[in-house]
């Protein structure tokens, strides 16, 4: 049958059993958009600004798992899109970016929208594709839809001029990939993984460092499996949040920047140390220098070879599906026979209570000013921990990873990698629209959610009700923390003045605004709003200033270097 | 140390800027960098002369092994190889210069390629040192222009870099 390639590419993403188009439209994808008018296999979500188009198909990723797709027009469509696009490549996320073009022949003249899309995004995209024939649109699509959800997986590009959206062409869907260059399943070697098993059965102080790898690789379960077989101390990354459950008594908090006393001291002094799907990246393990590599052996699966060895010499580098290594190591550890050093597991759990006992947590749970700690504490109680949870970036991001105890994985949707302010209320759109009728909370601060807030107003076209906490200390705090800390108090441009009444702003949306202002407050305030099941709720939480993220390693330093909380 | 990376590739448009603008985002060291096809005419074959400790070269395989229209990557220096590259030098040639000159270039054995009554063009192929050496040896001032190929190089004996 005869299509355009207009209806090819919506004929594609029918193929690959898209739900949601994030888009925006324009000259170079009004081909497409028309055949998108004709179809009702996939719904398309009308954001308004492209940024926002690329996080709601990332977060929409994240909290499925499935590919997200976002749509956008060339020029200052695409380049709009960038900051989303290098955002989800930072986190390995998968997604097809849709790019218009203008038409083959007026490509390199300048003409009117005419960017290199291929060439901008090419540092911060898994791969990228111009179409210059739709004899090969269809395994254009077929190909970058492969590419981004195998493997390490990430954001592929396809941009499409305008003169191919309106050609005809035979359509057929190929069945297969095959690329002679790209491999994407590797199985970890199993020679490897018997020393990595010998290994962990022989550490005195092991550790198991997990991260955004394990979720991506759907290997929580082997995670958490394992690590109760073997009854070792875990700790996730950032981007590893929930693939062991925060709840459990194994787990010893977040490590990194802003990690735990427990979890950073019990990384430093393990004689074993277990990573998966993690990078030990300069936020988590701070200076290579003062990692004291030499101290202890290192296990590294990663599905990626080029996170093995990149910052950190290791061992026993396992490269493979992270889940399907696990699932060997669980059943070697199983099959093994030779008695294990028992005491010395248990003395290492009474060091690992010590440094738990120091409680860097803390905080003063008797202030009259709200404490944005208790915020996120009080969240996870009324939403019984069971939230789906965006972050913009900073403060009130590490606070919610800090204080929102995930059980699970693909609840914790964060930018990790790139840090970019401005992706919470977009990805939180995503999300509420893979998962209809569950709690979604974006968390934010009045600085980053100032940087895509124009997207209220898809929330309110497609009615998303996710609820918005606002952690509002008037200041970009974290940049205010590092003022205050390392700038002798010097707050260069870290004031957010002239702050719009966000309960007003709310509500010229068409949504509910909620103002609040005393800790006694707080937990009504959020009862009320996750009850008004089918409305976005904006809550503007009035929260203490001056209040720091502790612990804190300072950057370069070593993670054991920590920076705790005044005593109070 | 100084290594000779050989990578074939699909001859696609755009696949030569991923590879340069993969050694520049990661602050990669690049010598040389030659490329053409192959007798295979999908097949590029480019050749990469760079300098790092071993663990930045690792890397540096393992991130071109990444990008997705690399099919196969050799590093030479991990075993017996060659390495060529071609030198086009013109040189000026009067006088008593012009005996010397040519004296030079059959001690290098190169060939002149071009006279005029007052220039040479020599062609040269060697090892990049060899070239090197020979721009030593002669006098700087005498030299108008220089023209190299940047380095190919291919494994000895049953080492095939083929897919
Ligand atoms: C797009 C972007 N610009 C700048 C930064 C640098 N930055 C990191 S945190 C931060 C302050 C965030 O302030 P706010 O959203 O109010 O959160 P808080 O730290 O107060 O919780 C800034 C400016 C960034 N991460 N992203």
């Amino acid at each position: 049958m005869e299509l355009t390639g207009a209806e090819i590419t919506v004929r594609c993403l029918m193929e690959e059993g898209v739900e949601f188009v994030f888009g925006y439209p324009g000259g170079a994808v009004l081909n497409i958009y028309d055949a998108i008018f004709k179809q009702d296999g996939f719904k398309h979500i009308l954001v308004r600004h492209e940024q926002a188009a690329v996080h709601a198909a990332d977060g929409y990723a994240r909290s499925t798992g499935k590919v997200g797709v976002a749509l956008v027009t060339s020029g200052p469509g695409i380049t709009n899109a960038v900051t989303g696009i290098a955002t989800a490549y930072m986190d390995s996320i998968p997604l097809i970016v849709i790019s218009g073009q203008v038409s083959t022949h007026a490509i390199g003249l300048d003409a009117f929208q005419e960017v290199d899309a291929v060439g901008i995004t090419r540092p911060c995209v898994k791969h990228n594709f111009l179409v210059k024939d739709i004899k090969e649109l269809a395994a254009t699509i077929k190909k970058a839809f492969y590419i981004a959800s195998t493997g390490r997986p990430g954001p592929v590009l396809v941009d499409i001029p305008k003169d191919i959206t309106s050609q005809a062409f035979e359509y057929v869907y190929p069945a297969t990939v095959n690329m002679r260059s790209y491999n994407a399943g590797v199985k970890g070697h199993g020679g490897q993984i018997k020393k990595a098993a010998q290994m962990l059965l022989e550490a005195k102080r092991p550790m198991i460092y997990s991260g955004g790898g394990v979720v991506l690789g759907n290997a929580a379960p082997q995670l958490v499996e394992l690590t109760r077989l073997l009854g070792f101390p875990c700790t996730n990354t950032l981007m590893g949040l929930g693939a062991y459950p925060a709840t459990d008594k194994q787990f010893v908090g977040m490590l990194g920047m802003h990690g735990t006393y427990e979890a950073n001291m019990a990384m430093q002094h393990s004689d074993v140390l277990l990573a998966v799907g993690a990078r030990f990246d300069d936020r988590v393990i701070g200076s290579p220098e003062h990692f004291a590599r030499e101290a202890r052996r290192i296990i590294h699966i990663d599905i990626d070879p080029s996170s093995i060895a990149k910052r950190v010499r290791v061992d026993v580098p396992i490269v493979g599906d992270v889940a399907a290594v696990l699932d060997e190591l669980i059943k070697l550890i199983k099959a093994a026979k030779e008695p294990r050093d028992e005491a010395a597991l248990s003395a290492w759990w009474t060091q690992i209570e010590g440094w738990r006992n120091l409680d860097c947590l803390k905080f003063d749970r008797h202030s009259d000013i709200i404490k944005p700690q208790r915020v996120i504490e009080q969240l996870w109680q009324v939403t019984q921990g069971d939230a789906f949870v965006t972050t913009d970036v900073g403060q009130h991001q590490m606070w919610a990873a800090q204080f929102y105890k995930f059980d699970q994985p693909r609840r914790w949707i964060t930018s990790g990698g790139l840090g970019t302010m401005g992706f919470g209320l977009p990805a939180a759109m995503g999300v509420q629209l893979a998962q209809p009728g569950r709690n979604v909370a974006c968390v934010t601060g009045e600085s980053s959610i100032q940087m895509c807030i124009q997207e209220l107003s898809t929330c309110r076209q497609y009615h998303i009700p996710i609820k918005i906490i606002n952690l509002n200390n008037r200041y970009m705090g974290m940049v205010r923390q590092w003022q205050e800390f390392f700038y002798g108090n010097r707050y260069a441009e870290s004031y957010m003045d002239s702050l719009p009444d966000f309960v007003k702003l709310a509500e010229s949306y068409g949504h509910v605004g909620m103002k609040i202002e005393k800790p006694e407050d707080v937990e009504a305030a959020l009862r009320e709003a996750f009850a008004l099941k089918d409305r976005l709720v904006f809550m503007d939480f009035i929260t203490d200033q001056t209040e720091n993220v502790f612990p804190m390693v300072p950057n370069g330093a070593g993670i054991s270097e920590m920076i705790l909380a005044e005593e109070l | 140390m100084r290594h000779i990376i050989s990578l074939l590739m699909e001859n696609e448009a755009g696949a030569l800027s991923r590879v340069a603008g993969l050694f520049s985002a990661r602050g990669y060291n690049i010598e040389s960098l030659s490329v053409a096809p192959t007798e295979d005419s999908t097949l590029s074959r480019m050749t990469i002369v760079t300098r790092g400790s071993e663990e930045v070269i690792e890397q540096i395989v393992k991130q071109l092994n990444k990008l997705i229209d690399v099919v196969k990557i050799l590093d030479l220096s991990d075993g017996s190889h060659i390495e060529r590259e071609l030198m086009l030098v013109k040189v000026r040639a009067y006088g008593k210069d012009r005996e010397e000159m040519k004296r030079m270039a059959d001690i290098f054995r190169g060939r002149i390629i071009d006279v005029t009554e007052k220039t040479y063009t020599i062609e040269l192929t060697g090892p990049g040192a060899k070239l090197d050496a020979f721009i030593e040896a002669i006098d700087p001032a005498v030299i108008l222009e220089t023209v190299r190929t940047g380095a190919s190089g291919i494994g000895r004996g049953e080492r095939i870099l083929k897919i």
